[in-house]
């Protein structure tokens, strides 16, 4: 038995299933942060003495952190474009770039994180403190997903190159796309969190 | 993620032979087993929450006196010598609330009939999604165990009620962490189950099934998909940010200033307790509609097929369900009146709240109105359907008082609220499910279910949950609240109203007794019930043109769709008084 519309796209909707699936993913994923930014909001408003996000946090690191987060979106999408173009050693090397950013995004969060709790700063420490790493912790774990199915691709899942050359380019752009979400929700926690 | 492994080879119609026991029943794939699987775990959560209704039932009809017989098999630390605590009231009446809502109606309503039926009514040989389709139905197996492993938890299971309200929640005993853990798994569950619905739905349909030829079951399990699918998530983020508070001492909810047990709570202060009570009822109204949307559409079906004529007002509904679906998310505040928002929000939502009346009452009416003039056919998915329509009408319109700010001051947090919104899910959305096993049974099984136990179960279902949920109004109308350990006993002014616990109470043990029938029927008729051939009810939706019970990949032969879903005793028929979807009407 074959599931319709896998690969190739259904005419009258013009998407193929894993696309459309995606897509919906991420508009519950929008509803998730949306609830969470606005409790950041209301949580905001209702306290007297909210800090300003730059005296407690570490604004460079967490540029930083944008620019490699914003880099690794352009190398997934390079990694999709090697795909297309049956480029297997490009594919395997941008995409290997992508999940190296993604480690330096994580390890860089992990050293801010460390210098957070050596200072005695923890999320019981004020609610300001406390939507920081509930954001940032929720944040990461959605990189830490987007790490496992990219190295899957990378190293397990990559042998659907040479057998399912559509399929798999199907697979590396709603990766990307997830991914894609991941850095746009950064782009978003990065100004609100630490600059505003 | 794209999970589907579509393989290159050609179908091999022994495929699923070679399939052992353990990938075929238990681990499948399989969109009918996973529907079965979900229907009967649901099943069995239901009637293990019904059973919690039912102790709680006798501490309110017979406060403070030991439960006989039963009442010694409890621990000293939840009923000694059969006396129920009050944690433990308290206990079983949010875990009624959890186990029923998101451990029985949702999951047999959506999980069970819509992966079981969707799939066949719009001709797909599968859901979009096989393996996230099984990934869900285990993510919900497993947080409806970590639910009822609270119980065994210091402290017992989550005390808080079934809306797990801070700052008391927030304070409560490790069950209430139990309690969240599980409600994480639920609502993964939910969200793969709701992708898949709407993918299969939009990709999967089949040639010539254009969406308003989609029967009125697939809109409202579609729309359901999308409310589960946006609703959720906002829980999940209170879920989160209730679990801080609990473990890592965050304060969201905790306001400053907040004393327990005459001491000052030591925290960092600041929260909103109403932060949870927004971004619990956002998905929390919408969920009401989860729960009566796939009623609707069983009932829909059920009242085509045995009205032998087309739904009155077909397009009505499925543009009367649309509105619903999008107005759903802007009436959560009507839950609030009394949390002192503010006048101008309660103004906003009361009349979000009255307008979102007007589609609830065109899809009812339309229901009515489709009996209109039908040669009626009371089989028992029809009586159940039929019980459904003034039951849910009762339902509606006792939620009019609620939802206006005037009349909701009284009644709030009364027994009426309680009577209200289980007319709705009770005889309203628990009927309309009977209804819909009793009809497609002899699709999934191959054999009929019996007809006279069918009999008893319906008239005694229907007479006990009046018996039981009529007097709650009466009582809620008399002032008593509906967070009383003892049932009112204590206070003079429930004094008229205290006899009614009785009543309800021996009417819920009744309902229990005539619940063995069904199961009964269900088991034997499995064995011993009367043979179904493929199409027994002479139904026009394309679930009825596959073999009983559908193979695996479900259609002999790809379905092509050629009119609307209800093509019932149409003038132009040379023989029978129905044409089935995948047939032309011959010239």
């Amino acid at each position: 038995m074959q599931i319709p519309y896998t690969v190739e796209t259904r005419p009258d909707t013009g998407l193929h299933n894993s696309k459309l699936g995606i897509w919906l993913f991420l508009a519950s994923e929008v509803m998730l942060f949306g609830a969470l930014f606005s409790s950041y909001i209301l949580l905001r408003i209702n306290s007297p003495d909210w800090p300003a996000g730059h005296e407690v946090l570490n604004v460079p690191i967490a540029a930083f952190n944008t620019v490699v987060l914003i880099s690794s979106s352009i190398t997934v999408l390079l990694a999709w474009g090697a795909v297309k173009f049956n480029e297997f050693k490009k594919f395997r090397l941008y995409l290997g770039l992508t999940i190296l950013l993604a480690f330096v995004f994580m390890i860089a969060k992990a050293y801010e994180y460390n210098a957070k709790f050596s200072h005695g700063l923890y999320p019981s420490t004020d609610n300001f403190l406390g939507i920081y790493f509930t954001l940032t912790g929720l944040h990461g774990l959605h990189v830490v997903g987007g790490l496992v199915v990219m190295i899957y691709f990378w190293g397990p899942g990559s042998g659907m190159f040479h057998s399912e050359p559509k399929h798999f380019a199907d697979r590396i752009e709603v990766a990307g796309i997830y991914w894609h979400f991941v850095d746009l929700v950064w782009i978003f926690l990065f100004p609100v969190l630490y600059l505003l | 993620m794209n999970d589907v492994h579509a393989p290159t080879h050609d179908h091999d119609p022994d495929h699923d032979h070679e399939l052992g026991f353990w990938r075929k029943y238990v681990f499948s794939v399989d969109h009918k087993v996973i529907g079965i699987q979900y229907g009967i775990t649901a099943l069995v959560f239901l009637f293990t929450g019904f059973c919690l209704a039912m102790l709680m039932r006798w501490q309110l009809a017979y406060p403070g006196e030991p439960l006989p017989i039963i009442g010694g098999l409890f621990s000293e630390a939840t009923m000694p010598n059969g006396v129920m605590l009050p944690e433990f009231y308290n206990s079983l009446g949010a875990m009624h609330g959890t186990i029923m809502v998101f451990l029985g109606i949702v999951p047999l309503a959506v999980g069970a009939f819509g992966n079981y039926v969707l799939p066949l009514q719009i001709g797909a040989p599968d859901m979009a999604f096989p393996k996230l389709n099984m990934a869900s139905y285990w993510c919900f197996l497993a947080g409806g165990i970590v639910m009822l492993c609270s119980f065994l938890a210091p402290g017992g299971a989550a005390n808080s009620g079934w809306t797990a309200y801070p700052p008391l929640a927030d304070i409560a005993t490790t069950g209430q962490t139990v309690w969240l853990i599980a409600m994480v798994f639920l609502i993964t569950s939910s969200l793969l189950g709701s992708i898949n619905f709407i993918v299969t739905t939009i990709q999967l349909r089949a040639e010539g099934l254009t969406f308003f030829r989609m029967p009125f079951f697939v809109w409202a399990q579609l729309v359901t998909a999308f409310l589960l699918l946006l609703a959720f998530p906002p829980l999940e983020a209170a879920a989160v940010l209730q679990l801080m508070d609990r473990l890592a001492d965050t304060s969201f909810f905790l306001p400053s200033g907040l004393v327990v047990d005459g001491q000052p709570l030591e925290v960092a202060g600041g929260g909103s307790p109403l932060l949870w009570q927004h971004l619990f009822w956002f998905l929390a109204h919408p969920e009401v509609y989860v729960l009566i949307l796939p009623a609707m559409g069983i009932v829909a079906e059920v009242i085509a097929n045995n009205t032998r004529k087309p739904l009155f007002g077909y397009r009505g509904m499925v543009y009367a369900t649309l509105f619903l679906g999008f107005m759903s998310f802007m009436v959560w505040a009507h839950h609030m009146f009394l949390t002192g928002m503010g006048t101008s929000i309660s103004a906003f939502f009361q009349a979000t709240t009255m307008i979102i009346s007007i589609p609830s009452v065109i899809i009812l009416s339309n229901l009515f109105i489709s009996l209109w003039g039908g040669s009626i056919r009371f089989s028992i998915p029809m009586l159940f359907a039929l019980g459904f329509l003034p039951m849910f009408g009762i339902g509606g319109l006792t939620g009019l008082p609620l939802g206006l700010t005037a009349t909701d001051i009284p009644l709030h947090d009364t027994y009426y609220v309680i009577g209200h919104f289980h007319y709705v899910v009770a005889p309203g959305t628990i009927m309309a499910l009977f209804a819909g096993i009793y009809f497609w049974y002899p699709k999934i099984t191959g054999r009929h279910m019996n007809k006279t136990l069918g009999h008893i179960h319906f008239w005694g279902t229907l007479v006990c949950m009046n018996g039981i949920f009529f007097p709650m109004l009466i009582q809620g109308l008399n002032g008593v609240s509906r967070r009383l350990y003892d049932g009112g006993a204590s206070y003079e002014f429930a004094e008229p109203v205290l006899y009614l616990n009785k009543i309800m109470s021996h009417s819920s043990w009744t309902l229990g007794l005539f619940q063995f029938f069904f199961i009964v029927n269900f088991f034997m008729s499995l064995r011993t019930g009367e043979r179904a051939e493929e199409n027994p009810w002479q139904a026009t939706t394309l679930d009825w043109q596959t073999p009983t019970p559908p193979p695996h990949g479900n259609f002999t032969q790809t379905p092509v769709v050629h009119h609307g879903p209800y093509e019932y005793s149409h003038p132009d028929l040379k023989q029978g008084d129905y044409l089935p979807q995948n047939l032309e009407l011959e010239a």
